[in-house]
């Protein structure tokens, strides 16, 4: 059956309105992510789209399918327990925003 | 003499028979740059200098000569893979300033290949976009028409290869990345089996989709770099120990025989009518020089942009995550390390990414894991499986790389969904994590825009979807139009 | 109303590698900070893991070694949360498919009964950074991130903070006597965290569980789970709710505090990591490392008594001890005399030991020394008495005892006529004594060979000496 591409938008827009809420304040904090409120407003609500949009993966029955993780099938790829030598100090220290006493420095930790 | 028209095959012809040397091979190359790259913004880093040392260390030692794959040959990289020494900003802020303190795996390849490092091309951040829109650093321009975008997200490597700024490139392909900025710049871009080149090196945006592959200006040149890149590293656990063919000397074979597949799922109404044309007539093109025409069905091809988008997200929050402030990249300070994360990130990436991220933790947070993620990796089996039993009935499949040619910048940056649909014919590729390549297939009338075919083989198959590729290329005049700047 | 305590342990051990988990950088402990790195335990953009085939081994042997079932297949997952001390920002670990499952701990108990601890699971994941806290920062050293750390997870078995203690105590026995960690506490090769909760005894249901972190050392487990079940139990006994929170043990304070709970909301979002290919246990990789397997306390026990001929309560206390048993078993294996050297070990040793508060890792004799110290008393070199004294100074200053006895001049007298100038000079100052064994009073000679101990300084060979007196006494 064919389906213009144009219609097809359009009735994944539509169903947006079915969405489960969309806690942006909440995911944003887990994602430590700060936005401002009209970066909240905007990424809700066109991710409310874009879920809507997702939803149609609902139309499967997929209790017997396995997921994919992975696109090869390799198993047990390991290496062998050898020291390599570490990159120098003094390079990586100088890629850091903020060091001192051979350290990353951040503000203090509070347990 | 416009050394940078040549394509990799010619240009090495010359300088073994030292005709000409790496120094004036880089410097034709710096020239163009200087005098188009205003226009594209195709580069945002170059080191002349540095370029022609590396030029100049090549020829005292005679590589150029010899028989290295690339001796003497400029290439251009994406702004995401790492290269000692030179920086890697992922064209984000986050990232400003940042120089790598490694090579990627096919970094190392390159210069063990005799190449030189030219510079680095722009993107859109983090690999995430379609059109190079979602760059920090700038937007660039297609160099058929300068209004409108070159695709993405490696849009500035495809540019610099379809504008003679670069013999070759790199670039990355996510799920379409490399592939649909070639179709829309006019140039072949090849995105290799997943396994087949190392991803160590090259800066993650989804993991199990990602694929590092070369934009050049032929398929000859596509498959001598490919033979470069391919092979077994053992710093990266994904990467397929097979032996890699040598995939030059199996061009020419022809199509006889072979039996191409056609999707009846990919060509749709409300697809571009002269893309489809054009599509069309590659494949009686195909047909006339003798392969098999058989209709396939991918039945849920309806679902990859869906499955792509949950996976490819979920899996983006937790690789981006590492951008904190604490080892690298910028920082912008907060009361405490919580405020400093959020500010820092918040700061750092720009809004593509930021909707990228809170889609991927969303996807895979408590409650909505399995009902989101689980789901698209089970419906991505579906989609993989669809590819082995259409390939039970084919040896490639061919299809149109995007449904559309390019578009004007600014067009549809306020509707990712939209963006997201340019997709539809790439995605597919990466879920299954076979191989395909786009190459010229035609223009649009008003404007001559480039149109793009892909062709696609099976894990493993570069060879023959090199084959096929070249065997129209050869057939055709397409790859020879350059665009007028 | 009386009520009991649910615990459940988790310890994080440290395996044994050289190099890290996932890169070739070292593992040793007490490097300058931040040499022990590189772009992939850093966290750098576009490196990738791979697994060390070292760390999976040794998880899969602990697996054998506490009866769990190896998992088949098993696989990597990201577990994301924000840390200065986590490069990535996600730790790579193990969610729903541990290399092990199902497993148990034999602890004992007073009065010789014995109890199983089930082990839910033990897997395996990548440590973290170390952090030091300034005045108004904290700073991040790298050398420990990446190391590989291995989780085992207790069911909630324990009832008291004694029982805590001897699991963590065998646990670390069978961790350390299968080569997997050092468990060495101060160096964080191992760290433990509690759950506990008090209920009513007789009530099935569990009470609100708390988790407490930050016990150091093995005492610091048992001190903070018997202060928060006494607290559990007040608060219950007051009629006021036990709430379920995170609380952290400050040692010094000797008490638990509550934890900022807002940063600790577990949403660790789970899920395969991409960059490593799952492993599938094979019959050949168990039967590698079952090969690999230390001999198990009971055949060791057995084979102590058989070998060495020691009594079953000696080598029951020598084997419940694999440093002590290694020891033993070294000065034993060179020895004429085990039984000797085990009497040493048994009495002399761990008394001065437990004196001392020290480990077997930390005693100065060497267990040659020990083999010397029995061959030199067996063969009349020197008495039994000089033994103990020879041993004490070896146990200060770890010299042999060859050189002790020849720095202080103890070699054993057993020239008969130094001798019997000493037995002469004992019976001249002892009349008493004299008349009482000639009377009948047999004993009487144990005090006059005392004297001639006193004059010869201990050194006179007691059973020369003995032959002597009778001979003079009776003969006299
Ligand atoms: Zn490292």
């Amino acid at each position: 059956m064919r389906k213009p591409v144009a219609r097809r938008y359009d009735t994944f827009l539509n169903m947006a309105n079915d969405t489960n809420q969309f806690d942006v304040g909440y995911v944003a904090h887990l994602a430590r992510l700060h936005l401002s409120d009209s970066e909240k407003q905007k990424i809700s609500a066109q991710l409310k789209d874009t879920l809507a949009y997702v939803a149609k993966l609902n139309e499967l029955d997929v209790s017997k399918v396995e997921p994919t993780a992975h696109a090869t099938p390799l198993a047990n790829v390991l290496r062998r327990d050898e020291v390599r030598p570490s990159i120098d100090r003094a390079t990586i220290l100088k890629n850091a925003p903020e060091q001192a006493r051979d350290l990353f420095i951040v503000p203090k930790i509070v347990e | 003499m416009s050394l940078h028209t040549l394509t990799i095959h010619q240009l090495r012809e010359k300088l073994r028979r030292g005709n000409v040397s790496a120094r004036e091979a880089t410097q034709s190359l710096l020239d163009r740059i200087q005098s188009v790259d205003g226009k594209l913004k195709a580069y945002l880093w170059l080191d002349a200098e540095d370029a022609l040392a590396q030029a100049d260390a090549i020829d005292r030692s005679g590589i150029a000569k010899n028989g290295k794959l690339l001796g003497g040959v400029p290439v251009a990289i994406k702004d995401v893979i790492n290269v000692e020494g030179q920086p890697c900003t992922c064209a984000s802020k986050i990232l400003k300033g940042h120089t790598s303190v490694y090579d990627a795996f096919v970094v190392q390849r390159l210069r063990e290949a005799g190449a030189i490092l030219l510079g680095r091309t722009n993107m859109d951040e983090f690999a995430m976009g379609s059109s190079t829109e979602n760059s920090s650093w700038g937007i660039t321009h297609n160099p058929w028409d300068l209004e409108r975008i070159p695709g993405g997200s490696s849009g500035g490597s495809a540019a610099a290869v379809a504008a003679d700024e670069a013999f070759a490139a790199l670039g990355s392909d996510t799920g379409g990345s490399i592939r649909q900025p070639a179709s829309l710049c006019g140039c072949v871009g090849f995105k290799p089996t997943y396994g087949r080149v190392s991803r160590y090196g090259l800066v993650a945006f989804a993991s199990s989709l990602d694929q590092v592959g070369p934009f050049t200006k032929d398929v000859a040149d596509g498959a001598l770099m490919l033979r470069v890149l391919a092979g077994h590293d053992p710093h990266d656990t994904t990467s397929v120990p097979q032996p890699v063919p040598d995939y030059t000397a199996g061009l020419g074979k022809g199509v006889k025989g072979l039996r191409i597949g056609l999707p009846k799922e990919y060509f749709i109404d409300g697809m571009d009518r002269e893309v489809e044309a054009a599509v069309r007539a590659a494949i009686k093109k195909l047909q006339d020089l003798g392969a098999e025409i058989v209709e396939i069905s991918l039945p849920h091809t309806d679902y990859a942009v869906a499955v792509y988008y949950l996976i490819a997200t979920a899996e983006a929050s937790a690789n981006l995550a590492r951008f904190d402030g604490v080892r690298y990249g910028a920082r912008v300070t907060g009361e405490d390390v919580i405020d400093m994360y959020g500010k820092t990130r918040g700061a750092g990436f720009g809004p593509e990414v930021k909707r990228r991220i809170i889609l991927g933790t969303y996807a895979l947070s408590a409650g909505y894991h399995d009902a989101y993620y689980v789901r698209a990796q089970k419906v991505r089996t579906l989609i993989r499986q669809d590819f082995e039993k259409a390939f039970e009935r084919c040896d490639v499949i061919v299809t149109p790389t995007s449904p559309e040619v390019a578009f004007r910048i600014g067009e549809k940056t306020d509707d990712p969904l939209k963006m997201y649909l340019c997709d539809i014919f790439t995605i597919s590729v990466n879920l299954a994590g076979i191989c395909g390549v786009s190459l010229p297939c035609g223009f649009t009338n008003d404007p001559r825009l480039p149109i793009g075919l892909q062709v696609l083989g099976k894990p493993f198959g570069e060879e023959t979807v090199l084959g096929v590729a070249h065997a129209y290329e050869q057939a055709t005049e397409w790859h020879k139009a350059r665009p007028n700047l | 109303m009386q009520y009991e305590a649910v615990i459940g342990l988790e310890v994080h051990v440290q395996l044994k590698t050289k190099s890290k988990m996932f890169c070739g950088c070292a593992t040793e402990f007490g490097g300058s900070p931040n040499t022990q790195v590189c772009p992939v335990c850093l966290g750098y953009p576009g490196v990738l893991p791979v697994m060390n085939e070292e760390a999976v081994s040794k998880t899969i042997r602990t697996g054998l070694m506490i009866g769990s079932k190896v998992a088949g297949f098993s696989k990597w997952d990201r577990k994301s949360y924000f840390y200065p001390d986590m490069p990535k920002n996600y730790q790579i670990s193990q969610y729903d498919l541990p290399l092990c499952a199902e497993g148990a701990v034999e602890i004992k108990l007073d009065g010789g009964k014995t109890k199983a601890i089930g082990v839910t699971r033990a897997h395996l994941e990548e440590d973290v950074a170390k952090s030091t806290h300034f005045e108004t920062t904290s700073g991040v050293d790298f050398n420990r991130a990446g190391v590989p750390l291995m989780e085992v997870v207790s069911e909630p078995d324990m009832r008291s903070p004694e029982e805590a203690f001897a699991y963590i105590t065998a646990l670390k026995e069978i961790l350390v006597s299968g080569g997997i960690s050092d468990c060495d506490m101060e160096k964080g090769q191992l760290r433990c965290d509690s759950n506990v909760s008090v209920r009513p005894i007789g009530q099935k249901e569990f009470g609100e569980k708390v988790e407490i972190k930050n016990m150091n050392t093995i005492s610091g487990v048992r001190r903070a789970l018997a202060y928060e079940i006494q607290r559990q139990t007040a608060a219950l006994q007051k009629g006021e709710k036990v709430s379920q929170e995170t609380r952290r043990w400050d040692d010094a304070a000797g008490r638990t505090f509550v934890m900022r709970t807002k940063e600790y909301a577990h949403d660790y979002r789970y899920f395969p990591d991409p960059d490593l290919m799952p492993v599938v246990v094979s019959e050949e990789m168990i039967a590698a490392a079952r090969k690999l397997l230390p001999e198990l306390p009971e055949a060791k026990r057995q084979r102590f008594i058989k070998q060495y001929g020691l009594p079953e309560y000696d080598a029951g206390v020598l084997v419940a001890d694999t440093a002590l048993a290694g020891y033993y078993e070294k000065a034993a294996v060179a020895s004429k005399n085990p039984k000797a050297i085990s009497n040493w070990v048994m009495t002399e040793l761990l008394g001065k030991l437990s004196e001392a508060k020290r480990t077997i890792g930390e005693c100065a004799i060497q267990p040659e020394h020990l083999t010397e110290l029995v061959a030199l008393v067996d063969g009349g070199q020197i008495s039994g008495k000089i033994g103990k004294e020879v041993f004490a100074e070896m146990f200060d200053s770890g010299k042999s005892p060859g050189l002790i006895v020849k720095e202080k001049g103890l070699v054993q007298v057993s020239d008969t006529g130094a001798l019997e100038g000493f037995v002469n000079e004992a019976i001249a100052k002892s009349p008493k004594s004299v008349a009482d064994f000639k009377a009948g009073n047999e004993g009487a000679i144990n005090f006059l060979k005392g004297q001639v101990m006193k004059l010869s300084k201990g050194k006179a060979n007691p059973q020369l000496v003995g032959e002597i007196l009778q001979r003079k006494l009776r003969g006299g």
